[in-house]
């Protein structure tokens, strides 16, 4: 099957824009993904048509708001092969969702001297909470280190992950170097002893398809402004032996199911943890996202993705003062440019219409580990960037270091 | 500790720079040409009590007030836009007086110079908060 990629882009109105005199070249999707009009519709029509809230009203709005709604959750279950939609809970995003596991399961299940496990190449958002976690409860944050390529030291896991290990979480992709985890076999390695396991797939769901029964983690963490749904909307994924287990983090609310002032009973799995009016439209729009997804070809996509990936590292291979740092595979690329910052690049890049990101991504300790005092320059894809994007990157980088 | 900006080189000059500099290229050439005039602040001085924050570079201000009550501002920045950014606010407001620096318009001026943008709180280099530091530090 051949993807014409440029039809596909005009499904994306904010990519036909002209920034600074040129035509946008958008290369910042791992902070976030342009939506698609299907998305926009989905939005616009919740707003326009059925704006109710959801499960409490018995009138005909909030009924249809409620399917809606539900129906988007059923469709984020069968995205990632959960066996239930009541193993959705919605947050606000990854962060979000990694910190309701970190508040419920961390700050109860765990206890001093329990070790945590995560890595050198975490997003602040998968470090900060298990830090919070060990601040409450005395139990103790490790981390497993690189090797000189940047990769996760798979045998330094090995040795960090013995039975006092109580919780693993690592990303399935790397924000900052576009790396792909070993994450199954970082899993498999965490469950024989026991340990709770968490995918922060922050990175990887809009790149290739998860299955998290495939994956064998206990919870998974995206969110949906990454994956072309709008922002503020965002899903864990839990099993249910957790969840029923779990106290609620924030109550109030649709979280519950009787209240008296001497005690509350709570809501089962996933309500318990949807305290407050939840966002629904944000849900529903992440549902159409997952229909779009679903009607294109991602293994396609996934192939048309490698190849700017690879027609990218052989354009800077060729440059002699750059230097991409780790080994990249998915979504990312990130690199250094000899005795230039990366925020003057970043700059004259952006007066050529190319956006990109720098600095130190929100992962300051991987920065921190790989020496790199101001960070790098970042230039992610997504599906729907094209090889003359890339070309127009490479011909910006050319332009900037002749100005610099 | 001298430099040749609020001097030499004031906003009259950074003015008649950038009206002949014409094209986002000529500018940013501009820009970086101003940044090799501003002399490296010391060791002594890039700490972090005279970092400035907001800005991704590392970006530091040092100020000092003169007999004649006339400030004189030192920046450096790691990155060279940043650097070349800083030189042209101190063309504008290094040895003036407090009240010299309170009037000035610093929007009017990089508009005017077609550099508007990083002057925007969007900007992720802080010259924004650079500007704002000078401004406090005249008013303190």
């Amino acid at each position: 099957m051949i993807v014409d990629i440029r039809v596909l882009r005009r499904d994306f109105p904010t990519l036909a824009q002209i920034v600074n005199g040129h035509p946008l070249v958008y290369l910042d999707n791992a902070a976030t993904t342009q939506k698609p009009q299907a998305v926009l519709d989905a939005l616009n029509h919740y707003y326009r048509d059925t704006n109710a809230n959801v499960h409490r009203a018995s009138h005909a709005l909030s009924g249809q708001a409620t399917r809606a709604f539900e129906l988007a959750r059923e469709k984020v279950a069968r995205f990632i092969h959960a066996p239930s939609a009541n193993e959705i809970i919605w947050t606000r995003g990854t962060t979000e969702a990694i910190n309701l596991v970190a508040f419920s399961l961390g700050r109860h299940f765990l206890q001093q001297g329990d070790e945590m496990l995560v890595s050198t190449s975490e997003h602040h958002a998968n470090i900060v909470p298990w830090q919070q976690v060990a601040a409450t409860t005395g139990a103790i944050l490790k981390v497993i280190p690189l090797t000189d390529n940047a990769e996760l030291d798979m045998a330094a896991a090995e040795r960090l992950i013995t039975p006092r290990t109580k919780l693993l979480a690592v990303g399935h992709v790397s924000n900052a170097l576009g790396q792909v985890n070993p994450v199954v076999k970082l899993i498999a390695m965490a469950k024989a002893v026991g340990a709770v396991t968490l995918i922060d797939g922050a990175q990887a769901v809009g790149h290739f398809p998860v299955d998290v029964q495939r994956l064998g983690c206990d919870f998974y963490a995206f969110s949906g402004h990454k994956m072309f749904a709008p922002t503020g909307i965002g899903v864990l994924y839990g099993k249910t032996e957790w969840l029923e287990k779990m106290p609620p983090w924030q109550t109030g609310g649709e979280m519950i199911k009787t209240v008296n002032f001497e005690h509350t009973r709570f809501a089962a799995p996933p309500f318990k943890f949807e305290a407050g009016t939840p966002n629904i439209a944000g849900a529903i729009a992440l549902g159409a996202a997952v229909d779009y997804l679903q009607g294109l070809d991602r293994a396609v996509l996934q192939r048309h993705e490698h190849g700017l990936l690879t027609q990218l590292l052989n354009g800077l291979a060729a440059m002699d003062d750059i230097r991409v740092i780790g080994r990249p595979q998915a979504g990312s690329v990130s690199f250094t440019m000899d005795e230039v910052h990366p925020q003057d690049l970043a700059t004259l890049l952006d007066m050529q219409g190319i956006a990109v990101r720098t600095g130190h991504h929100c992962a300051m300790p991987l920065m921190q580990a790989l020496k790199l005092k101001n960070g790098t320059v970042r230039a992610s894809f997504s599906f729907y960037n094209t090889s003359d994007d890339v070309a127009a990157l490479l011909a910006g980088i050319n332009k900037a270091r002749e100005l610099l | 500790m001298t430099h040749p900006f609020g001097t030499e080189i004031t906003d009259t000059e950074v003015r008649a720079l950038f009206t002949t500099a014409h094209g986002w290229e000529a500018r940013y050439k501009q820009l970086i040409t101003l940044a090799r005039q501003l002399p490296p602040l010391t060791d002594k001085h890039r700490v972090d009590a005279n970092a400035i924050h907001g800005c991704e570079s590392q970006a530091w201000l040092v100020a000092e007030q003169d007999a004649q009550g006339r400030w004189q501002f030192h920046c450096d920045a790691d990155a060279r836009i940043v650097k070349g950014l800083m030189a042209v606010v101190l063309a504008a407001l290094s040895n003036k007086t407090s009240a010299e620096i309170a009037a000035f318009d610093m929007e009017a001026y990089f508009e005017e110079l077609q550099l508007l943008n990083h002057l925007s709180p969007s900007r992720g280099n802080g010259l924004r908060a650079v500007v704002s530091a000078i401004k406090a530090k005249a008013e303190s």
